[in-house]
């Protein structure tokens, strides 16, 4: 039984050898963009994009918000930007080199691909292994590819919208994308195409000492409709891993987009990412974000409400063990008249697990009608556990109706003496309370997630027991 | 079999001793009533036998069934059959009421019990309440009234079949019509097999739960024990006329 607890635990807790054809080496430089560039056979602008993006990440500080010591400490040059074991993107898993196929299978990613997804893409560190979209989606005009297949097959899309919505001088980790992307997914659903379900996205780190920086853009034409999932794993090393990921989409005009992410690093892994959105008018933008692993989590989903009527939600749920800290968080930033936003969040802090929201509201000046309620629940484990909340809302004019509520709880002895009055274990006891309490956003992941959700909630609230 | 036996037991809660040497048998198919002033110990005998971590024994011995519970965690006596109906019910945010009972019915070895037919047994003892059947998807005990939470600890018991069971202060906050029903609820467990502790301040309760013997406890001790007779004379007098 323990041992089935390990395993469990451990779900994404392996590596296997694989043979890298590329490797950048250690450290960052010019030099290490131009490796990359020429192992991708890149054209000449998207080069000079790279160089300029290196010069604004050497150039800035690093964000002042997020005050983690070790990410003020991370020496850059102990990573290898640039990891690949071939830069073959296969259709079929058969033609995946066994190693990797062994990995995703064990990760449950063939299966799910035959169960509910409508495509499926799986990067093993830099590259993406595997890439396969149902017939009928593609012959509707969907495309979902990795980023380089997008910047070559379909340049005129990815070139019109990459980089617009999250530009290269963002942020310090904006730029180190920008520098050394690889891999990512790059969808489009033509006007008026709805696709069912979902597409879905694994992103593996296999490798210690890696930086995996992959690349998503999402565009969504006229009345157009996608879900995409995205999940996550690495083994856990001594040393640390860093993944940046830069992911922009772009909902046109009553397009629906629903980004659904389950990241469970392993706590090697600093995992700091920039997301964010554009909603046009009448679009309606979620996204669904959990984190369960990683050492640190910086990520704060962003919207940008631009057209009339544009619809955005952040649900977030974080849960921070023991050692780790999730700093999440959402902006709307509303730029039209009636635009409306919810924001969600849920944090469970186990042990010294830190749970920090961070957010951003936004109204431009003389609006009118824009609406958001948020709301921050975050519940402590243990006498240890920490949470804080820093909203930030910037409202200027009237007519404009923004709500913040928050709340800390903690489950008490006379909760747990209770229910175990009633016959239900300890462990039991803590499992019911914490899914009792994230349960409303549990429900909203898909079914064959939330289930496995659920049992990863479980495996960590485990710990807060001593 | 379900004889509860406690002998010479002294407990203290915060090096404040609140039972002292204090010595009580139930027979199996018994209920006794235990009567006192705020502060005589009662509470404090219910949570200690249930396992209230708060509360720890100095000296003495609880028997259940001829054996020791003392060293078995909460969940483990409850398993046993020991079930506190509690005066102040915690209030379980996102617990619903039906999970929660049916998590309560799965913990027991021969606890496994299929959707339907536990639906079937709640909805039929919640109608012996009468209780409003959109209860169950509620948290559990959020934003209950008093006489609400008092009807669920009731439901509980008779869903999960106790052999020992203690009410403490079951008729506080209840009216009288609810105190009633809440009374023919246990009733309809009463008899062979079962041991009960009735703990209450007021006679009219048990009248409707009618005990084999009343006592009375006075700072952590059974000072008098006797018939309803003895509840007569307090209900007329106050603790001084049943002074020994």
């Amino acid at each position: 039984m323990e041992d089935e607890i390990y395993n469990a635990q451990n779900t994404g807790d392996f590596s296997c050898d694989v043979e890298y054809a590329y490797d950048s080496g250690y450290g960052l430089n010019h030099a290490t963009v131009d490796y990359i560039s020429d192992a991708k056979g890149e054209e000449a602008w998207l080069r000079e994009f790279r160089h300029k993006a290196l010069d604004v990440f050497f150039s800035k500080d690093l964000p002042g918000w997020f005050l983690h010591d070790d990410v003020k400490a991370m020496n850059f040059d102990k990573i290898r930007y640039y990891l690949a074991n071939s830069k073959e993107i296969k259709q079929t898993w058969d033609d995946v080199p066994d190693k990797i196929k062994e990995t995703f299978e064990r990760l449950g990613v063939p299966e799910n691909e035959r169960k509910f997804l409508a495509g499926v893409e799986a990067q093993f560190d830099s590259e993406a292994a595997y890439s396969r979209i149902r017939d009928a989606l593609r012959e509707c005009g969907v495309v979902f590819v990795d980023s380089a297949v997008g910047l070559k097959d379909y340049f005129h899309i990815f070139r019109k919208f990459f980089a617009t919505v999250v530009p290269v001088t963002d942020n310090k980790f904006s730029a180190l994308n920008s520098a050394v992307f690889s891999g990512g997914s790059f969808i489009y659903v033509p006007a008026g195409v709805k696709v069912e379900q979902p597409l879905q996205a694994y992103f593996r780190i296999n490798s210690e000492n890696f930086g995996q920086f992959e690349r998503t853009l999402i565009v969504v034409g006229e009345g157009a409709e996608v879900t995409y999932l995205e999940g996550c794993t690495a083994p856990r090393f001594d040393s640390s891993n860093l993944h940046s990921a830069v992911v922009e989409l772009v909902a046109l005009s009553g397009a629906k987009i629903q980004y659904i992410t389950v990241q469970n690093w392993s706590n090697s892994v600093y995992n700091l990412v920039t997301k964010r959105a554009i909603a046009h008018a009448d679009a309606d933008i979620r996204w669904i974000d959990c984190n369960i692993g990683s050492k640190l989590t910086t990520k704060y989903p962003a919207i940008i409400l631009k057209g009339e009527r544009a619809h955005g939600e952040v649900l977030s749920i974080a849960v921070a063990s023991s050692g780790q800290q999730q700093d999440t968080g959402a902006k709307m930033i509303h730029l039209a008249n009636n635009t409306r936003s919810n924001i969600t969040s849920k944090s469970v802090s186990i042990r010294d697990g830190v749970a920090t929201y961070r957010g951003l509201v936004k109204t431009a000046p003389g609006l009118s009608g824009c609406k958001n309620k948020t709301c921050c629940d975050a519940m402590l484990l243990n006498s240890e556990s920490k949470t804080a909340t820093y909203p930030k809302i910037q409202a200027i004019g009237g007519g404009n109706r923004i709500e913040h509520e928050a709340s800390v709880s903690r489950i008490d002895g006379e909760q747990i003496f209770y229910m175990m009055q009633r016959g239900i274990t300890k462990k039991h006891a803590i499992s019911l309370s914490v899914n009792g309490f994230i349960n409303d956003l549990v429900r909203e992941f898909p079914m064959e997630y939330s289930v496995e959700l659920r049992r990863l909630i479980d495996l960590e609230t485990e710990n807060s027991i001593g | 079999m379900s004889v509860l036996d406690i002998r010479k037991l002294t407990v203290s809660v915060e090096s404040k001793t609140v039972l002292c040497e204090f010595s009580l048998i139930i027979p199996s198919g018994e209920v006794h009533a235990l009567m006192g002033p705020n502060g005589a110990g009662k509470s404090s005998l219910a949570n200690t036998i249930a396992g209230h971590p708060h509360y720890k024994i100095e000296s003495g011995d609880i028997l259940f069934d001829g054996k020791s519970v003392i060293g078995l965690s909460p969940d483990e006596r409850a398993r046993l059959g020991i079930f506190l109906s509690f005066q102040h019910p915690a209030e379980l945010s996102g617990v619903s009421v039906a999970n929660f009972i049916r998590a309560a019915i799965q913990a027991r070895s021969d606890g496994h019990i299929s959707a339907t037919e536990f639906y079937k047994q709640l909805y039929e003892c919640m109608d012996l309440l009468h209780m409003d059947r959109s209860f169950t998807s509620r948290s559990m005990n959020v934003g209950f009234s008093g006489g609400e939470k008092k009807r669920f600890e009731i439901l509980q018991m008779l869903m999960l079949r106790p052999t020992c069971i203690l009410l403490d202060e079951i008729d506080s906050g209840l009216d009288i019509d609810a105190l009633k029903i809440v009374a023919e609820g246990f009733n309809s467990l009463r008899g062979g097999g079962i041991s009960a502790l009735v703990i209450t301040h007021y006679g009219r309760l048990l009248r409707h739960i009618v005990p084999d013997v009343v006592h009375i406890i006075e700072n952590g001790r059974i000072t008098r024990s006797g018939d309803l007779e003895l509840v007569d004379s307090l209900e007329e007098g106050g603790y001084q006329n049943v002074k020994t």
